[in-house]
């Protein structure tokens, strides 16, 4: 008998620890795309060092995020690819951009070196088409004189997994080419013409180094982490750019950003000589009317602070922080369209 | 007086604690069976969007395209059989030499070292197997088999079209030779199991009468444990359908049919490990559960298809072949 009663009062205690850990939910809780992670987790860091409330970022995945702000188990959800303004207003739904990042076109060619090939958009799009098939076709070699290019088949790496990665990706080339908008579309997966799939920028990554010959597509942050071989694009203007922390803000300053529709902005293909072609920004989640408006305020702080003290922080890893005006945008956004549930602004 | 009183309590006492007893692994045994009912009727209403929308053609179609919201399971479905049955067909052999090795012709002192290695083999992750296939094998079997399979096998008429292709190390071959790796310790450690238990008098009866190790294993090993060594090969059969982390790694993950073994493909399991987290949409979603209802299914052919199998095997015994 006293070992039961020993089972029983054990079982007890952990009913009550367990109970602890949830009474103790006064911080803000958030679910969503795995792409923003570092950055989110660093600013909570920070945010609960200077204010001493926390934030609990789970990166599950933007399908996972979407999910659970519908269920509302979280406070804010996260996404890589904005939702659109119909879909918004079917959930009742707003969404912000916090932090651009971009996508990077990787390569494995022997005697080929980062940055040293170019591409233009006509043939990236045949390259993951499956139109070109060797390094030294003539339509490479005609941005790439005076590289040597083998005689090596291709193969292209692609997201094995539903990605916001692939949503900028595949976007982009929707954008530049009406063949790829026809035949295969701009999604966070697609039925890829060709190819190969790894899970996550690190499976194509490794995928991308092991297979001679290949061509993938990574995320920036990653593709700079990782020192990858990338290769330069023709943007817009016609000029041949890299990845780099300057030629992403040049094409988020270009961008054209709408407050009324949630700021559903891929910014791929933008305008300028230096704009780098294929980024898009992060977005959040929150509903327009707040049954707790005091939770959702806090959500609204955090943010406010990480875009007033977190422009280091996100380019120290890598990511791109937003232009002043656009943040100055977003606080407007917030005042117009999120109430409580009498109907009052909860930002001021 | 005192003491009986004593004694009938203790008594009481027991006999509630032997019924608690029993009602405990009663609750157990028909918990099992209600998990089970529920998770099929979860699964069965999770895919009720997709099979409505697809009915039996979602099994034949090859279409896998979240952009027009059109799935069909052919591809994972030829996947994972084609990577379960590569499997076997190393694993089997290869098992079954180590069993023997192991009870009949290995010195003593190498049967437990031996032994525990393989019962180590069975007990590594199957991520380390998949990282393993991914950094260190892939890149061995594209620089040095690979393109020697291509020049020999592919070269040859009738099965020369299913192992031609470029030499990129990941793909259906590699991903059913990892599994073997896999499945390998499973069961050679049942086989030796069973091995074991067959009586020495019976061996050595057959070894008296001056028959040779080959014909002791065929005639008198085998016909003893071969329900033991069927259950082994399930049990391996059973991983391997539904291995996960080590296939996703190395299998390449494309929704496409080829007839090369050397070209990447996909398995149900890995599918649903890619797409699950990021699927939006209720087609998507109920498209990759009806997946999973499929693997469900297959699994429990095939632990059917086994149990007829030794049905049949106990009715033919003794009888004279």
């Amino acid at each position: 008998m006293s070992k039961l009663n020993r089972i029983l009062s054990g079982l007890g205690l952990s009913l009550t620890l367990l109970g602890a850990t949830v009474a103790h939910a006064t911080d803000i809780t958030g679910a969503g795309a795995t792409f923003p992670y570092p950055v989110y987790a660093k600013w909570a860091e920070a945010y609960k060092n200077n204010t001493g409330v926390g934030m609990n970022y789970q990166s599950i995945g933007s399908g996972g995020g979407i999910k659970q702000i519908k269920a509302k188990t979280v406070d804010f959800g996260a996404s890589d690819a904005p939702m659109n303004a119909n879909e918004l207003g079917m959930l009742g739904l707003t969404q912000f951009p916090t932090v651009i990042g971009g996508v990077v076109p990787v390569i494995n060619i022997e005697g080929v070196a980062a940055g040293q090939l170019k591409l233009s958009s006509d043939t990236l799009v045949d390259i993951f088409m499956g139109k070109i098939t060797k390094w030294n076709d003539p339509k490479i070699a005609a941005d790439n004189k005076g590289l040597n290019l083998p005689d090596q088949s291709i193969t292209v790496v692609h997201r094995a997994d539903g990605s916001g990665t692939t949503h900028i990706f595949t976007s982009y080339l929707a954008a530049v080419s009406t063949t790829w908008m026809r035949e295969v579309g701009a999604n966070k997966a697609v039925k890829w013409p060709t190819g190969t799939g790894g899970k996550g920028n690190e499976g194509v990554a490794s995928y991308v180094q092991r297979i001679k010959g290949a061509i993938g597509y990574v995320e920036y942050a990653y593709a700079l982490q990782n020192k990858m071989t990338y290769a330069q694009l023709k943007n817009r203007d016609g000029h041949f750019v890299s990845p780099t922390a300057e030629s992403f803000k040049a094409a988020a300053g270009n961008a054209k950003w709408k407050a009324s529709e949630g700021f559903a902005e891929i910014l791929v293909n933008e305008p300028g000589a230096d704009s780098w072609p294929i980024t898009g920004a992060t977005f959040i989640l929150v509903y327009k009317t707040q049954d707790n408006a005091a939770a959702g305020a806090e959500v609204l702080k955090f943010f406010d602070w990480a875009y007033s003290h977190g422009d280091k922080m996100a380019s120290d890893l890598d990511y791109v922080p937003l232009p002043n005006n656009v943040t100055a945008m977003i606080r407007k956004a917030w005042m117009d369209q999120i109430k409580d549930s009498h109907g009052k602004a909860i930002w001021h | 007086m005192k003491s009986t009183l004593l004694h009938q309590a203790r008594l009481k006492q027991q006999i509630w604690l032997d019924m608690m007893f029993r009602g405990l692994t009663r609750l157990s045994a028909f918990g099992v069976l209600a998990l089970l009912l529920a998770i099929i009727a979860s699964l069965v209403m999770g895919s009720m969007p997709a099979i409505e929308a697809f009915g039996f053609h979602f099994l034949v179609n090859p279409e896998w395209n979240p952009v027009t919201d059109e799935y069909g399971a052919l591809v994972p479905i030829v996947g994972t059989l084609v990577t379960s049955g590569i499997a076997l067909l190393i694993a089997i052999p290869v098992s079954f030499g180590i069993a023997i090795f192991l009870t009949e012709l290995s010195p003593r002192v190498l049967r437990r070292p031996l032994g525990i290695a393989v019962e180590l083999l069975a007990g590594i992750p199957s991520i380390i197997y998949g990282m393993w296939g991914l950094f260190v094998f892939a890149p061995l079997f594209a620089d040095h088999i690979e393109p020697w399979i291509n020049d020999h096998i592919g070269a040859m008429p009738v099965i020369g079209p299913f192992f031609a292709g470029p030499p990129m190390g990941i793909g259906i071959l590699t991903a059913g030779i990892i599994l073997a790796i896999m499945v390998i310790p499973f069961i050679a450690s049942v086989m030796r199991d069973v091995f074991e238990v067959v009586p020495p008098m019976l061996k050595e009866s057959a070894y008296g009468v001056g028959a040779t190790t080959w014909e002791v294993v065929m005639k008198i090993v085998l016909p003893y444990t071969r329900i033991g060594v069927v259950g082994g090969i399930m049990l391996g059969l059973g991983r391997a359908l539904g291995e996960t982390m080590a296939v996703t790694f190395v299998i390449g993950n494309a929704h496409e049919l080829s007839q090369s073994l050397l070209m990447p493909g996909n398995s149900i399991s890995s599918a649903l490990a890619n797409e699950f987290t990021e699927a939006v949409g209720e087609l998507y979603t109920s498209a990759l559960i009806e997946l999973g209802l499929i693997l469900f299914f297959i699994t429990f052919v095939v632990l059917t298809l086994a149990r007829l199998l030794l049905l049949k095997m106990s009715k033919r015994e003794g009888k004279s072949t």
